[in-house]
């Protein structure tokens, strides 16, 4: 689904230049759910925005969904859904439209789309918010909005950029369920960036841990685990692989 | 077709918030009631001459300033959400510019009434050609915006562009015909688009659409419209925009 060979981005402002990401190769099969763990500006990010082409690389070549980066962006847009770090609803927006546009843009009539979004809705306990402005929703709601956002035109491939960071951890459980669902039902790859090292564990098929732009190690997390010896958590093969602890790397 | 969707959500959202319409419009409401029965007395000229100009400071303020709007959407990541979408980036840019002139036409509906109830009189075929002329300014004038808007640092653009447009108004000589000006005000005046907007429209609000001043300001507005969705369609396509 994703095969990206020495992808690099580098970003200038002004006289500084910013090697977010540097060489990354990976492959991502049909039906795996991929986690990518890594401490803050360690690339997560921007490794996605190009692989849901909105950055384009600076070198390097990559797949998508069947199609290249560079060369068939709109091919790959078709066939991916992507729920960014922060927002997709301005406060004062309301829900339902915004939903609706979402889908048409996707090349949904009217009936279809709001008929697909009622289900999506439904699906993400969502019913009932649409008339609303997106300021009036919680924290986990406005999220699960975003998670809709990215999953309206049924993709066969999902991005999810850290997902439940800010979440309760009910909510949290709850996003799990849903990922875990898409996947086993429908077949969904899932390729996603997370700060909890209990989330990939818990969700993930494989894990490629991240630091300075390269991915340092990678692994099912129970092989990432064996590895340092029966005891091991994932937390001590964050520490030995990247010389940090995650949760001090993103207290800032 | 894609440009039309995203027109009619954005014009959805601008009907619920209908104050914001009337709002960038007040300016030149202002200049129609309290500046006009005093310039209609004056003797420069009547209300076909200081109406065509208010339309055009009008356009200058409402789809001028169309890219404070692309804020919001940035910092949201409204703009990011469309972008991963396969709707085309030139529609994305089209479908906001739609609605801005539909904005437009309704607030220059609004202040034609009010002109007219203080004493405008004016052919209907010059009002609907004077339309259909501020029409291609607002196209260009808002793609221009949208693409500064989006070029421009974020704190900077608010105090650039409202600034702006206040020298442009006037050097178009909106609210007294630049055949008053000195020389050098002229030939300034000469070097922005709008003045020739301006003068095409007191044309057509005359009745007299085959003169050289509505040859220069079709000339005009077309040649902005080109540029501004030139470089706003170039903008849109650009990465991060
Ligand atoms: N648009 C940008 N312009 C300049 N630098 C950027 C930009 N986006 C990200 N960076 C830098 O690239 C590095 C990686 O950032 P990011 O991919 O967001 O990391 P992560 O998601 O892993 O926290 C950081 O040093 C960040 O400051
Ligand atoms: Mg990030």
């Amino acid at each position: 689904m994703i095969h990206a060979t020495a992808l690099t981005k580098t970003f200038t402002t002004g006289k500084r230049t910013v090697e977010a990401v540097r060489g990354l190769d990976l492959h991502v099969a049909a039906g795996e759910i991929v986690g990518f763990l890594g401490p803050n500006g360690a690339g997560k990010s921007t490794s996605l925005r190009m692989f849901t082409t909105l950055l384009k690389p600076t070198s390097g070549t990559a797949t998508v969904a069947g199609y290249d980066l560079v060369a068939e962006p709109a091919e790959v847009r078709r066939r991916i859904g992507y729920v960014p770090q922060g927002n997709t609803v301005a406060p004062i927006a309301q829900v339902g439209e915004e939903l609706e546009l979402q889908a048409r843009l996707y090349g949904m009539s009217r009936a279809e789309a709001r008929d697909r979004v009622a289900e999506t809705l439904r699906a993400l306990d969502l019913t009932g918010v649409e008339a609303r402005p997106a300021a009036a929703l919680s924290g986990g709601q406005r999220r699960r909005v975003d998670l809709a956002m990215g999953l309206l035109h049924n993709p066969r491939l999902l991005f999810l950029d850290e997902p439940t960071t800010g979440l309760d951890p009910q909510s949290r459980a709850n996003l799990w369920d849903h990922v875990r669902r898409l996947r086993d039902r429908e077949g969904v790859t899932v390729f996603l960036t997370t700060h909890y090292l209990d989330e990939a564990d818990a969700l993930c098929d494989r894990i490629l841990i991240i630091d300075h732009g390269r991915v340092v190690t990678e692994g099912t997390p129970a092989d990432l685990k064996a590895e340092l010896g029966p005891s091991a958590t994932l937390d001590d093969v964050f520490l030995h692989v990247t010389g940090r602890e995650l949760r001090e790397s993103t207290a800032a | 077709m894609t440009a039309l969707i995203l027109a009619r959500h954005y014009l959805r959202a601008t009907y619920r918030s209908k104050l914001s319409v009337l709002f960038s419009a007040i300016q030149p409401i202002m200049f129609l009631v309290l500046f006009g029965p005093l310039f209609a007395r004056s003797g420069v000229g009547s209300w076909d001459v200081l109406v065509p100009g208010l339309l055009v400071q009008l356009t200058l303020m409402s789809a001028g300033l169309a890219g404070f709007g692309i804020f919001i959407d940035q910092r949201f990541g409204v703009l990011e959400r469309l972008r991963v979408t396969p709707a085309g980036r030139t529609a994305l840019l089209l479908g906001r510019v739609l609605r801005d002139v539909v904005v437009l036409l309704v607030q220059a509906a609004l202040l034609l009434a009010i002109g007219f109830v203080l004493g405008l009189r004016a052919p209907l075929a010059g009002l609907l050609l004077g339309l259909a002329l501020l029409v291609v300014l607002a196209i260009g004038l808002a793609s221009l915006s949208y693409a500064i808007a989006l070029v421009m640092p974020d704190e900077l653009f608010p105090p650039v562009a409202s600034t702006a447009v206040v020298p442009l108004m006037l050097l178009s000589g909106a609210l007294l015909p630049m055949s008053l000006a000195p020389p050098w005000l002229d030939v300034l005046s000469r070097l922005t688009p709008f003045r020739y907007v301006v003068e095409a429209l007191r044309a057509f609000f005359a009745g007299s659409y085959g003169g050289a001043a509505v040859a220069w300001g079709m000339l005009a507005g077309l040649a902005f419209l080109v540029i501004g969705v030139a470089l706003g369609t170039r903008v849109f396509h650009r990465e991060n925009a």
